[in-house]
Parts: structure tokens; sequence; C-alpha cells
């Protein structure tokens, strides 16, 4: 039953599989890990993406490039997002955390039963020159999806990583996390950047499900699922850490390929939350953590 | 306090009474349907508010809670055909204790990984529901009950009471809570977790006491669910919409004062009953919009805004 060809297989998928995830949870890593923002949102905002490419998808659009469409859109979107949460939260101060993770997971409802009324509870995918065949080498068959999946989350994840560790508003990003008082002495105002910043993860998170949608159909209630993978991948690296972020994706993928493979499907769901629960028991800062 | 506390026994004294002999008056069983999904709320929303508004741990898992307490129910009617009463006791203990875990594992950490936690557990235990084939699996069991014994003529109505009863209890343990030095602990530690342990409170006993109390009178909600829906299948009990409702229907109430949740869980589920004829998914709308807005707007909720008006100049 068990086999190595099997196992090396899962392997495989499950590299390709962890990139995406990394590219998925990168917005939150960003939100979450550097800004502090309790942004349970976050998976609402990552299928709200893929519904938004499937809709660019019936007038014909790749979802490659409606990946880069959403872009700003998305941007402004959490921009928006991140002043009233700043305003209305981190101002006043007192109590912000309860009432703003209640924000948020309030926030993240809204958007998933917006999505029910819009487009039902069918599972929705889009059309594209990749996404029916495969690559198949030798007894090997891997889905075309998958491998431009693939290609596109490492772009993402990697242009993401320089971006932040090379430009200027990169390390600012940065150093808001680090010390937020030390950037107001240096005469940055931290609140612009950390608007900038949940922008940036937003629009990021907007391209990842575009993504989603080219890997796997979607449907309203799938933002659940993701809530615990992308937390995983982001606790898993490391607060904060983009580089880990990567790790952490490809150790999930491949653990949750080997899982299904050797279990079966109806397991799927546990893997990501069941490794969340043990490392928060372990190992709460996580593999690069700060 | 004193006369206060004298008004509060005698107002659940008369609501179990009542309870008792509303089958006597009313005839129509869609009132004694409608009220036990609405006293469920209140059970949740209250239990929810014993950790959440007081400690200021964010609770996701409501759903796991209460589902776990249906299921340990289940188990125990499987294995030897327990009675009501076994059934919501033995629901209360497993949730309870599985709070005692999920405060373990995760209240060293900062509030929001609590928060995530619960959800994780949630799903974990649906996912091990799903897999395990005594308690039907993924495709759910049907129960019989059994034949109604003693003072109650119909299983409707025993339902109805005994969630009516745990109502009045639940309120009670929120409101002891509240005014003990438990509570006094648990609003320490929401307002500053450092001062509060420096200042001796013994903050991880208080949270994990918390935990405790929350998670098992979820469970005991969930208890009852087997003899009522006749039907249990693990997707809808362990749904998020109970961990959504329930935190919902606190921050709405108002999370300082053990009523906030009464008052959030009557309205909210009322709401849904209305709701509901219009769409399911409006009502789901409707809270969602309400929890945004009030958290924004109103963060101590309608009770708190009636406390700003009974004392007339806005502060």
């Amino acid at each position: 039953m068990f086999s190595f060809e099997l196992l090396l297989n899962a392997i495989i998928f499950g590299v390709l599989i962890g990139c995406f995830y990394a590219a998925v949870s990168v917005g939150l890593s960003i939100s979450f890990g550097l800004l502090d923002v309790p942004h349970i949102a976050h998976a609402s905002f990552l299928v709200a993406g893929a519904y938004v490419t499937f809709l660019l998808g019936t007038y014909g659009w790749d979802p490659i490039v409606s990946g880069i469409a959403i872009l700003v859109p998305f941007f402004v979107f959490g921009v928006v997002i991140y002043r009233i949460y700043h305003e209305t939260f981190e101002k006043r101060g007192t109590d912000a955390g309860v009432r703003g993770i209640a924000f948020f997971f309030g926030v993240a409802f809204i958007v998933q039963v917006c999505l029910t009324l819009v487009f039902g509870l069918d599972q929705r995918l889009v059309e594209a020159p990749y996404t029916g065949n495969s690559l198949v080498l030798g007894d090997l068959r891997i889905p075309w999806r998958l491998i431009v999946a693939f290609a596109a989350a490492l772009g993402l994840t990697v242009a993401l990583m320089l971006y932040l560790s090379n430009t200027f508003q990169g390390r600012a990003i940065k150093a808001v996390a680090q010390d937020a008082w030390a950037l107001r002495a240096v005469g940055a105002n931290p609140v612009h950047i950390k608007q900038w910043a949940f922008g940036i993860a937003t629009a990021v998170t907007g391209m990842a499900g575009a993504l989603l949608i080219i890997v796997s159909p979607v449907e309203p209630s799938l933002d659940r699922v993701y809530i615990g993978r992308t937390f995983c991948v982001v606790v898993l690296a490391g607060l904060g850490s983009i580089g880990g972020t990567l790790a952490a994706g490809l150790i999930l993928g491949i653990v949750e390929t080997v899982v299904l493979t050797m279990f079966g499907a109806s397991w799927a769901p546990a893997v990501a939350f069941g490794m969340l629960l043990f490392v928060l028991a372990i190992q709460p800062k996580g593999l690069f953590g700060r | 306090m004193k006369t206060n506390g004298r008004w509060f026994w005698i107002a659940a004294v008369l609501a179990i009474a009542v309870a008792f002999v509303a089958p006597l008056s009313i005839r129509t069983d869609y009132y004694f349907y409608l009220s036990f999904i609405v006293l469920q709320y209140v059970v949740l929303a209250t239990a929810w508010n014993i950790l959440g508004g007081y400690a200021g741990y964010v609770n996701f898992g409501t759903g796991a809670f209460f589902g776990v307490g249906a299921y340990a129910s289940l188990v125990l009617i499987q294995a030897m055909g327990a009675p009501l009463l076994v059934q919501v006791v033995g629901g209360a203990i497993v949730s309870g204790l599985l709070g005692i875990g999920a405060g373990l594992l995760t209240l060293r950490l900062r509030g929001i990984f609590f928060s995530i936690a619960t959800i994780a557990a949630a799903i974990v235990i649906e996912t091990f529901i799903v897999n395990w084939r005594y308690v039907g699996g993924a495709a759910g069991v049907q129960i019989l009950r059994p034949p109604v014994s003693g003072l109650f003529e119909s299983y409707t109505h025993l339902m109805f009471f005994a969630m009516a009863a745990l109502a009045v209890v639940s309120i009670a343990i929120a409101r002891y809570v509240e005014i003990s030095w438990i509570g006094r602990g648990l609003r320490a530690i929401r307002d500053s977790e450092v001062a509060a342990e420096c200042s001796g409170v013994p903050t991880l006993r208080l949270k994990l006491l918390a935990c405790a109390l929350s998670g098992a009178l979820m469970g005991a909600a969930g208890a009852l669910l087997p003899f009522y829906a006749n039907f249990v299948e693990p997707i809808s009990t362990f749904s998020l919409n109970y961990s959504i409702l329930a935190l919902a229907m606190a921050v709405i109430g108002g999370m300082s004062h053990w009523s906030g949740p009464v008052v959030g869980a009557v309205l909210l589920a009322v709401g849904q009953q209305f709701a509901v004829v219009i769409s399911a998914e409006f009502h789901l709308l409707l809270t969602g919009l309400l929890l945004v807005v009030f958290v924004v707007v109103a963060p101590d909720g309608i009770v708190g805004l009636l406390a700003r008006l009974g004392r007339g100049a806005p502060r």
C-alpha cells in the first residue's frame, strides 16, 4: 500500500502546494506578524480575491492578469480597513484586544455572507489554457494549474521578501514592527507606514486569491480552512519572518500531502489546525521567531 | 447589593416556576421549540461572556464546546441509554475538561493565539468526529427519544424546561463570577495581565477556572441537542455560526454586566426567527453588521447605552 514512489509523489506535490501556502500566508505575515493587527479576516479577503478573479474570468480575463489587476483595489480596501481599525481601536488604546478581534471576526463574517448572497453556495472555478491538462514526466502527472500557481506564488513571495529587505519603504515597515516610537523620533509617522503596509498586505492577499482559484475550486466557506493554513504557516514561521513563511509553507504542504496520501481526504482539514496547535504548545515562537 | 441579590433570586425562582407551568396554558408546541432555541443562545452567550467579557479572552470555539457536549451526550445515550440529567452533567464535564485543556495549551500566550487555538480545536475535533463510526461519522445518527415519564406530558415540554433551568443556572453562575473575587481577578487580567500577576492575582488559575466554567456551560447546552433534534451530525453541530452568534450576542448586549449577553441573545435569537422568513443569509449578514457597528460605535453594548441614559449626562 505504501511505497517509495507514493512518498516521492507526495513530496513533489507538497512542495508545489507548499509554495502556494506561503503565498497565501505572506499577507498575514505582514499584517499580523509585523503590524500586530489581529487579522482574523485575512482568509476571507483571500477568498474574496478568488471570487473577484472568478468574476473577471467570466469576462474572459486570465486569472494571473486578474490577480495583478486586483492589486490596486485591494490595496485601497486594506488602507480603508486599517484606517477604521486604527481610529476605533489602536487610537483609543483601551481594551483593543477583545474588540479588535471581534471587529475582524465580524468583517470576516460579513465578507463570507456577502459572497454567499452574490455567488451562492456552488463551487466556482476559472478556465485558462493551463487549467485542463497536466505535465507528464514518466509515471508522474503534474497538473499545469499547480505549476503555474507554484511559479506565481514563488515570484510573489520572493518579490515581497526583496521589497521588505531592500527598499526604503520595506525597511520602514520592518522598523515600525521593531520600534514604532523610535521611528517617531526620527520624524516618520508610524501610522502612515502601518497603513501603507496593511494596504500592501491586503493587495498581496488579493493576488494570492487569484492563485487560490487556479489551484482549486472555491466556495464562500473556504475561508475557514484557510484561517488554519495561513495562521499555521505564519506561527510556524515565526511572527513577521517572510523567509520563514516560505519554509513553513513548504513544511505544511509536504505534511498535508503525505497525511492525505496515507490516511485519506477526510482528515485534510485537521492537518493544518493540528500542526498549529502543536506549534503553539511546543514552540510558540515558531522556527524563525524574533 | 444585598437587596439586589434578593431580587435576583426571587426572579430566578419565578422564571423556573413559569417555565414549569407554561405547558399547562400554552398549547402550541411551536412556541416551545422557539423558546428552546432562544434559551440555548442565552446559555451560550452567557457562557461565552464569562471568559470573553470578564477576562478578555475571545473564544471562537463555542461550536466546539457545544458540539463536544452534544457528542458526549450522544455517546452516553448510545452506550447506556443515559437519562437527561446524566447527559447534561456528562456533556458539561467533558466540555469543561476541554476548556481546561485549551486553556493550559494557550493561556500563557497572547490573547489572539487563544482565539486561533479555539478555532483550531473546533476543526480538529470536528474532523475526529467525522471519522468516528460509532457516532455516525459524517452522515450523523438518528436518536429515538425514550417515552416521557413523570411530570411532563410531552418531551418538547421537558426539553424546554431543562433548557430554561440551565439558562437560569448559567446566569446565576455568571452573576456570581461577576460580583465575587473571581470577577475582580478576571477584570484585572483583562485590563493588564502583567499588573494583575504582579499584584498577586493567581492569573493562570483564574483563567483556567473561567475556561472550565464557560466550556462546561456550553457543553451542557449542547448535551440537550440530541434529544431536542432527534438527530446529530457534525457539520451543523460544530458550526462556526454558534461561535459568531455567541460572540455577537455578548458584544451587542454588553460585555461588562451579566445581563448584557441575556439581552443580546434574546434580541438576536428572536430576531432570527423573523429574519429567517426573508432568508437565513440575511439574518447572518445583519448579525455581522450589527456586531461591527456595535464594536466600533457602542463598545459597551445595549446595556452600556441604557446605563448611560439612566445616569443622565453622558460621560
